[in-house]
This record gives C-alpha cells, sequence and structure tokens, in this order.
C-alpha cells in the first residue's frame, strides 16, 4: 500500500478552451455516422448502376453547368466560414461576422442553383430508379445543407450577440467543422454523379 | 467573474462532508419533474432495462402464440395474415426493441461505475437517446395495435415489403419506425464511444479496461457507421412505397437485392453488436465467481474487436440463395469461417477460467456457464451454414431458425439474465432470491434446450420457416408438439426470473457494497451508488482495483478514497484516449427538459409523415428544429461561452 499515490495532475483546463473539449469528440462521431450514410447512398448508386442494362444512365454526359460552378461556390464557402472562424480566435467580431455571413449566403446561393438544377432536369423522382438515386442522393445533401445553413446563421447570431472569446468558442469550431464535412461530402455526390459517366461507369 | 482557464484540481480523502457537497450538487430534482429531465446514467439505464424486459416480454408472448399455432398440424388458431403478423412482430421486437437496448441499459448504467467516473460523456444525448427508443417502441406497437404491424419478417425483403403486395400501412410503420429507432441507437453509440475515450479514471489506460467496456465499445463503433444503412434502407422503401421511386422495383430499373445488401451490410455486424456486449458480461462476471482473473485478457479484447472487424465482411452469408457470383460467394463463405477462430478464443478463454478457478456456482454463475454451452451449439450451427453447399440445403429452414435462438437466447438472454443477478445488488440495493434462482435457471435451461434441440431437426427435415401450418403427412407434427412444450416451459422459466426480480426488488435482502467479492470499480461503491458515483476520482493502477491485496502483484496499488474532489461544481475530469492521463476538468449538464422535448418533437414529426399530413410535417420539423435551437443554445454554466460577454 505504500506506493498508492492518487493521480494529482498540474493546471488542467476547465471546461472547452479553443476548438478541445468533449463537443470536438461528439460532433466527430456525428460526421463519422452521417459519413457513413452518404457511403450508403453512394453504394446504392454504384451497386445499381453496376448491374444495370445500358441506357439505365439518363445522362450518359450530364451537363456540368450550373453544377460545378456550384460545386466551386460551395467549395469557397468552406474557406470563407474557416475566415470567420479565425475571426472568433483572434477576437475580431467584425472579420467572424464577415465570414459567418459570408459562408451562410454563399451556401444559400448554392442550394437556390441546386433547386434551380433539380427544376431544369428532364425526369422526376418517380421516372426511374436512376432518377430516384439522383434526387434522393442531391435531397440528402441538400438536407444537410439546410442544416449547415441554421446552424452558420445561430453562429452568427451569437458572435453578434457577443458570446464568445478566442478561449470560449468550442460552438463556432464545432458548427463550422460539420460545415466544411457538408462541403467534402458534396465533392464525392458531385464526383459520383457528374464525374464517373466521363470515365465511362455505367455508360 | 470569469473562472480561471485552468485549475490545479484539490486532492483529499472521502469525507461525509464531502459527499454532502456533491449530493446537492448531483442530485436530480425530486419528484415528476426530475423524472422527465433527468440525465442521470444509472436512472437512463434502468429505464432501458425495465423497458427492454417488458418488450422480451410482449415478444415472447408472441412467440407463444405462433408456436399454439405450430403446436400441431392443419391448426387454424390465427389466420395466414395474423400469423404473418405475428412473426414479424417477435422478430422485430426482440432483435431490434429488446437484445441491443437490454444491452445499452446495462451498459449505460455500468460503464460510468466500471470507468470510475461520474457519468456519461452526454449525459442529455443520453437521456436523449432513451426516449427516442421509448418513442420508437410505442410507434411500431401502435402498428401492431391498430392491425397495421410488420408482417414481412424482421428483415422485411422486397418485393413483398413493397406497396404493390403490401398495402395497407403495415411496412410504413415498420420503416418509419425503424428509422426513428436507428436515431436512438445511433446516438447512444456515439454516446459510448466518447464515453469510452475520455471518461477513463486517471490511470485506466486501454489494456486495463473491463471486458465489457470492449465489447459494447466494438459494438458501437460498428453501430455509429453501420446503423444508417437500416435506416437508409427503410428510407428507400418508404419512398418506393409512397413517392412511386423505384429504387428495389425492377420495373422502373432498381434492384430488389439492394435491399439485402443493405440490410445486411447493416444486419451482420448488428448481431455481433447484441452480442459481444453480453460476451462481455460473461468475461467480467464469470472470472469473480472462479476467484481469478480471466484467463487471456489481452486475447479476449483483441478478438472481441477482430470479431467485429471480420464481422463487416460476411454479410453476404445472409445471401448465399440469391443468385450471386460463385466467386464473392467463396469469399464470403471463407470470412463467415474464419470469424469462428476470435468466437473460439473467447470460449476457450472462459473454459480456462472455469478450469483453473474455485467455481461458486451461484446462480449467476449457472447462466454465465449455460452461455458458454448454448454459444459452442449455436456456433457450429452456424459455422455449418458459412459452408455455401449446407447453406442452400439449410436456408428458410427450422434449421435456421434454431440456429439463431441458440445465438440470441444463449449469447444475449441467457448473459443477461445472469448479469442481472450479478447486477442487481448493485441496481436496486438488495440481493436476488438464490433459491428461486436455481428453478429460474433450470427451467430456462432445460425448456429452452427442449424447445429448440428438436428444431435442428425439424429443419434438417424440410420445414420451411415461416409456413403457416403444414400437413400431417409432413411427419414433422410430433417434433413441432415438443418445441411448443419446450417454448412454454422456457416461457415459466423467464417469468420466474420476472417474479424473482419483482419480489426481490421489493423485499430481497439488504445487499452490501460488494457482495460477491468483485475485482471492478463498480463494487467499491455503496449499494446502490450515490448520484455522483464517486466522491473522490479513483486513480487505478491495473486491471483488477479491488483484487489487488489478494493477487499481490508487484505494481503501485489503485487509489478509490483519495483523489480529485472536483467539488466546486457538477465537475469531473476527462482523461486521454489510450493512457487515461488527465486532460481536462469538465462541466456536465444538469436536468434538462431538452431531451424529452427533442424526441417529443421527433415522434409527432413521425406519425406525421407515417399520414402524410404536410402541414403537421412542417409543425413537427420546426419543433425539432426549436428544440434542438434550445439543447444547443450556449450556456455560461457550461462554459461554452464567456461570462463577460454578452
Amino acid at each position: 500500500m505504500a506506493d498508492a499515490m492518487p493521480a494529482a495532475p498540474g493546471p488542467l483546463p476547465v471546461g472547452p478552451v479553443g476548438r478541445r473539449g468533449l463537443g470536438q469528440w461528439g460532433v466527430g462521431a456525428l460526421i463519422a455516422s452521417e459519413a457513413a450514410l452518404f457511403a450508403y447512398l453512394l453504394f446504392a448508386y454504384f451497386y445499381a448502376a453496376a448491374s444495370a442494362r445500358p441506357g439505365w444512365l439518363l445522362e450518359p454526359a450530364p451537363k456540368l453547368w450550373p453544377a460545378l460552378p456550384n460545386t466551386l461556390l460551395l467549395l469557397s464557402s468552406s474557406l470563407v466560414a474557416w475566415i470567420g472562424e479565425k475571426g472568433v480566435e483572434r477576437g475580431r467580431r467584425a472579420e467572424a461576422l464577415t465570414g459567418l455571413i459570408g459562408a451562410f449566403v454563399m451556401g444559400a446561393g448554392f442550394a437556390a442553383v441546386q433547386v434551380y438544377e433539380w427544376s431544369i432536369k428532364p425526369y422526376r423522382l418517380g421516372t426511374s430508379s436512376y432518377a430516384a438515386l439522383y434526387f434522393t442522393t442531391t435531397g440528402f445533401h441538400m438536407a444537410h445543407v439546410v442544416a449547415g445553413l441554421v446552424i452558420l446563421a445561430m453562429l452568427a447570431l451569437w458572435v453578434a450577440l457577443d458570446f464568445f472569446s478566442p478561449r470560449r468558442r468550442i460552438v463556432v469550431s464545432a458548427g463550422v467543422l460539420y460545415w466544411h464535412f457538408v462541403d467534402a461530402v458534396w465533392l464525392l455526390v458531385f464526383a459520383t454523379y457528374y464525374l464517373t459517366p466521363y470515365l465511362g461507369f455505367a455508360r | 467573474m470569469t473562472p480561471a482557464a485552468l485549475r490545479v484540481p484539490a486532492i483529499d480523502d472521502d469525507t461525509p462532508e464531502l459527499r454532502a457537497r456533491l449530493h446537492a450538487i448531483w442530485a436530480t430534482t425530486p419528484g415528476w419533474k426530475g423524472w422527465f429531465t433527468t440525465v442521470d446514467h444509472k436512472e437512463i439505464g434502468i429505464r432501458y432495462i425495465v423497458t427492454a424486459f417488458v418488450l422480451l416480454a410482449l415478444g415472447g408472448v408472441e412467440a407463444l402464440a405462433i408456436r399454439l399455432q405450430l403446436a400441431g398440424p392443419d391448426l387454424r388458431l390465427m389466420t395466414p395474415e395474423q400469423f404473418n403478423i405475428f412473426f414479424s412482430m417477435h422478430g422485430m421486437t426482440m432483435i431490434f426493441l429488446y437484445s441491443s437496448p437490454v444491452l445499452s441499459g446495462f451498459s449505460n448504467y455500468l460503464w460510468p461505475l466500471l470507468l470510475g467516473a461520474r457519468d456519461m460523456a452526454f449525459p442529455r444525448l443520453n437521456a436523449f437517446s432513451y426516449w427516442v427508443y421509448l418513442a420508437a417502441a410505442l410507434f411500431l406497437y401502435t402498428g401492431f395495435l391498430t392491425g397495421n404491424g410488420p408482417n414481412d419478417g424482421w428483415f422485411n425483403y422486397v418485393p413483398y415489403a413493397e406497396r404493390q403486395y403490401n398495402p395497407g400501412l403495415n411496412q410504413d410503420f415498420y420503416a418509419l419506425g425503424m428509422v426513428l429507432l436507428g436515431i436512438s441507437t445511433a446516438v447512444g453509440a456515439a454516446n459510448f464511444v466518447v464515453t469510452a475515450f475520455k471518461m477513463r479514471a486517471p490511470g485506466m489506460s486501454i489494456d486495463r479496461l473491463p471486458i465489457l467496456i470492449w465489447g459494447t465499445l466494438t459494438a458501437s463503433v460498428a453501430n455509429l457507421v453501420v446503423v444508417p444503412a437500416v435506416s437508409l434502407a427503410f428510407f428507400l422503401l418508404w419512398l418506393d412505397r409512397q413517392f412511386g421511386t423505384s429504387f428495389f422495383r425492377p420495373a422502373g430499373g432498381g434492384q430488389p437485392l439492394l435491399w439485402q445488401h443493405l440490410f445486411w451490410l447493416f444486419g451482420h455486424p448488428w448481431v455481433y453488436a447484441i452480442v459481444l456486449p453480453a460476451m462481455g458480461m460473461v468475461s467480467d462476471g464469470l472470472p469473480v465467481f472462479c476467484r481469478r482473473p480471466l484467463v487471456g485478457y489481452s486475447l479476449v479484447a483483441l478478438s472481441t474487436v477482430a470479431t467485429m472487424i471480420l464481422g463487416f465482411g460476411v454479410w453476404v452469408h445472409h445471401m448465399f440463395a440469391t443468385g450471386l457470383p460463385g466467386l464473392s460467394l467463396s469469399f464470403f463463405s471463407g470470412a463467415s469461417i474464419v470469424i469462428t477462430v476470435p468466437s473460439a478464443v473467447a470460449v476457450f478463454a472462459w473454459l480456462a477460467t472455469i478450469w483453473t478457478g474455485r467455481p461458486v456456482r451461484s446462480t449467476a454463475f449457472l447462466f454465465f456457464a449455460a452461455m458458454i454451452l448454448l454459444f459452442v451449439i449455436g456456433g457450429v450451427s452456424g459455422f455449418m451454414t458459412a459452408s455455401v453447399p449446407v447453406d442452400w440445403q439449410l436456408t428458410d429452414t427450422y434449421f435456421v431458425v434454431a440456429h439463431l435462438h441458440y445465438v440470441l437466447i444463449g449469447i444475449n438472454v441467457f448473459p443477461v439474465v445472469g448479469a442481472t443477478y450479478f447486477w442487481f445488488p448493485k441496481l436496486t440495493g438488495r440481493m436476488m432470491d438464490e433459491r428461486l434462482g436455481r428453478w429460474n435457471f433450470w427451467t430456462m435451461f432445460l425448456g429452452f434446450n427442449l424447445g429448440f434441440l428438436p428444431m435442428h431437426l425439424i429443419g434438417l427435415f424440410g420445414m420451411p420457416r415461416r409456413v403457416w401450418t403444414y400437413p400431417a403427412e409432413m411427419g414433422w407434427s410430433a417434433l413441432n408438439m415438443i418445441t411448443t412444450i419446450g417454448s412454454f416451459a422456457f416461457a415459466i422459466g423467464v417469468l420466474l426470473f420476472f417474479v424473482n426480480v419483482a419480489k426481490s426488488w421489493r423485499a430481497g435482502a439488504l445487499a452490501p457494497a460488494d457482495p460477491w467479492g468483485g475485482s471492478t470499480l463498480e463494487w467499491a461503491l455503496p449499494s446502490p451508488p450515490a448520484p455522483y458515483n464517486f466522491a473522490v476520482i479513483p486513480t487505478i493502477a491495473s486491471r483488477h482495483p479491488l483484487w489487488e491485496e489478494a493477487l499481490d502483484e508487484n505494481t503501485p496499488r489503485s487509489t478509490i478514497t483519495r483523489g480529485m474532489m472536483l467539488d466546486t461544481g457538477k465537475e469531473t475530469v476527462t482523461t486521454t484516449p489510450l493512457d487515461a492521463i488527465p486532460d481536462r476538468i469538465v462541466e456536465m449538464p444538469c436536468d434538462s427538459w431538452a431531451p424529452l422535448l427533442l424526441a417529443v418533437a421527433l415522434g409527432i414529426l413521425f406519425v406525421a409523415l407515417l399520414l402524410k399530413l404536410w402541414l403537421a410535417i412542417a409543425l413537427g420539423a420546426l419543433l425539432v428544429l426549436g428544440a434542438l435551437i434550445l439543447w444547443l443554445w450556449p450556456q455560461r454554466r457550461l462554459l461554452e461561452r464567456e461570462p463577460a460577454h454578452g
């Protein structure tokens, strides 16, 4: 028993500091599960495509306008959101608001273009399994964009209310991380539906 | 006042004054308000267990109805449609609403106690996970009570599940109910994963975790990434049925086999998710009654993880008879045969533990030991069907029904009942009746084997599963009668268990802190534990903190009576993922309405989706949004925002 010594740590951070804390782990787990969801959606596409008859692909050469510029818009919104997060980290509220609101506007622009693109498709949800997969997968992504937009809006509101400091800002970091995920996963959806046909898959 | 960003936690002894202070901070508000808002993992764990046992009883009654209909040839006790609903409800209830939630309940209750923690990583998420589970169970049983239970077996193959063949609301209840339940499972899994990595007591490095932690952690990692597959499958089915899509309908270019892939991509890892934590219960409980540590701790821990890794690659063995290419069948057959190796490692470890120990034949020991036997029987019949030609003979016969019941009852129900005898004193502060326990065990054990051993033969004689009845000339009548008698005997055994629980909870002998001489931290606490679990944060120096004197290993000793007090708020400490070195003091959330509100909002949303009431759907979605914002609104108390600002 002589060497029974309780752990006696030195100074420990109290609560979430910066972007570190339990919340960061929570968002990580959420993203892992959501990433799996998209993996199954894309699996469904590849499986259906690989086992389908010729002609299954309703768009053998998908039009890259406006999808490609829209993709670039969404990806750059990630950068703008990051600038917003940096603004909170540096304690510059104007910069933070510009970044978060800028990312929100760009994300909303992406969503609007996506809705427009849905409206000009020559097929509808019930047309075929390709159509169902296209609308459902992009629809799932749209649901995540909307969730991300709500998050960005709430973050902007909370920054405007001066809730955060360079030290207490885990909420901002977690929200922006989620937005990065929404953008990154679109890249995979885009590559699957718009680029793989050009590689000859399922044509 | 700005709290300091850094603090050296004060160290002191466990004293009554400290306990009084902590009690005031951690106790749930008394009365109905606290009942709805509590985030205490112990309260939530007990609710999980009780709800799961109620559903076990319901699923059991459904099974008895099935067995009555099959007791003799050409019986007409129920119509074929009713029979379809009964066997589907039985499977769905047992697999989704009992076997996983009951393990979540035990893990919820036990994890923080085993880990030396004051609560789970996300207490509100924990409460939410329970409420959504309850909502999903009510949702699915509402379908059943209105004549709309699932009617296509628990794995619900298309095309029969499609609207063309199944026009009622049955499948819509099932589809949406499963999506709802998936939310509960996924958030619960996330909570376990983060808790395992962050909430352990200082010194509890990854090689000192109890096996139950390994089991539930492995299952939770799997659930986190496979539950979306089944949620998606059911959601797509719902779209096919209600919005005319053709994911699974060949007429529109869809793929019926896509359903089977998505379902079993989830389904097989799920089978391991509902047995690995139960195997963990045996690995932790059995050694206590053998008076020695588990043989081969590292091998058992690694084989737990290995089982799950292999378990991701065996789903096609449920689809051997669907005409897939031979090469892919060979691959999945090989993987299904290899997966017996890690399972065998666990079996030999348990056998060696009993062999080299001094077994105390308590009721819990009997259940744990019986599990080993039943696991071997269920494992061997599973190994047989891993072979493609054997599977082609046996698939969709009663042989498979016998196999899966040996696995699920043998490796889930028996360990869970054993675990109840083992941990009941900790949960309730009272001992279960050992005499009634013997009756309970032998009735369950003999009844189960009487019912399910002959079922292998019925299957070999060619009786297909899920048939409503059979003609006398088939020669299956005697064996079916024996199975029915056995199932009723088994049911009486389960009833004795419930009687024992009810009786002992009210008037059992009072339990000391450590009635069995256990080795893990929960036995250092009073029975039942205080709301804060540990008055001082323990420091762990070995795998068996309470057996260090007895084992007399030449290591530093664990410290349970002196440590960090963390009593200036609802505080605890987090540690690093591998070595468990303290890295942060965290504020834990207090009682909260947000979890219940969010669960109710989700319930409204799903009922509205079922009925396709667009206005109610919009309202439900807004309620969900509102509840989420309420939950996530940054709180000063949780140090999510800066007190000096705003």
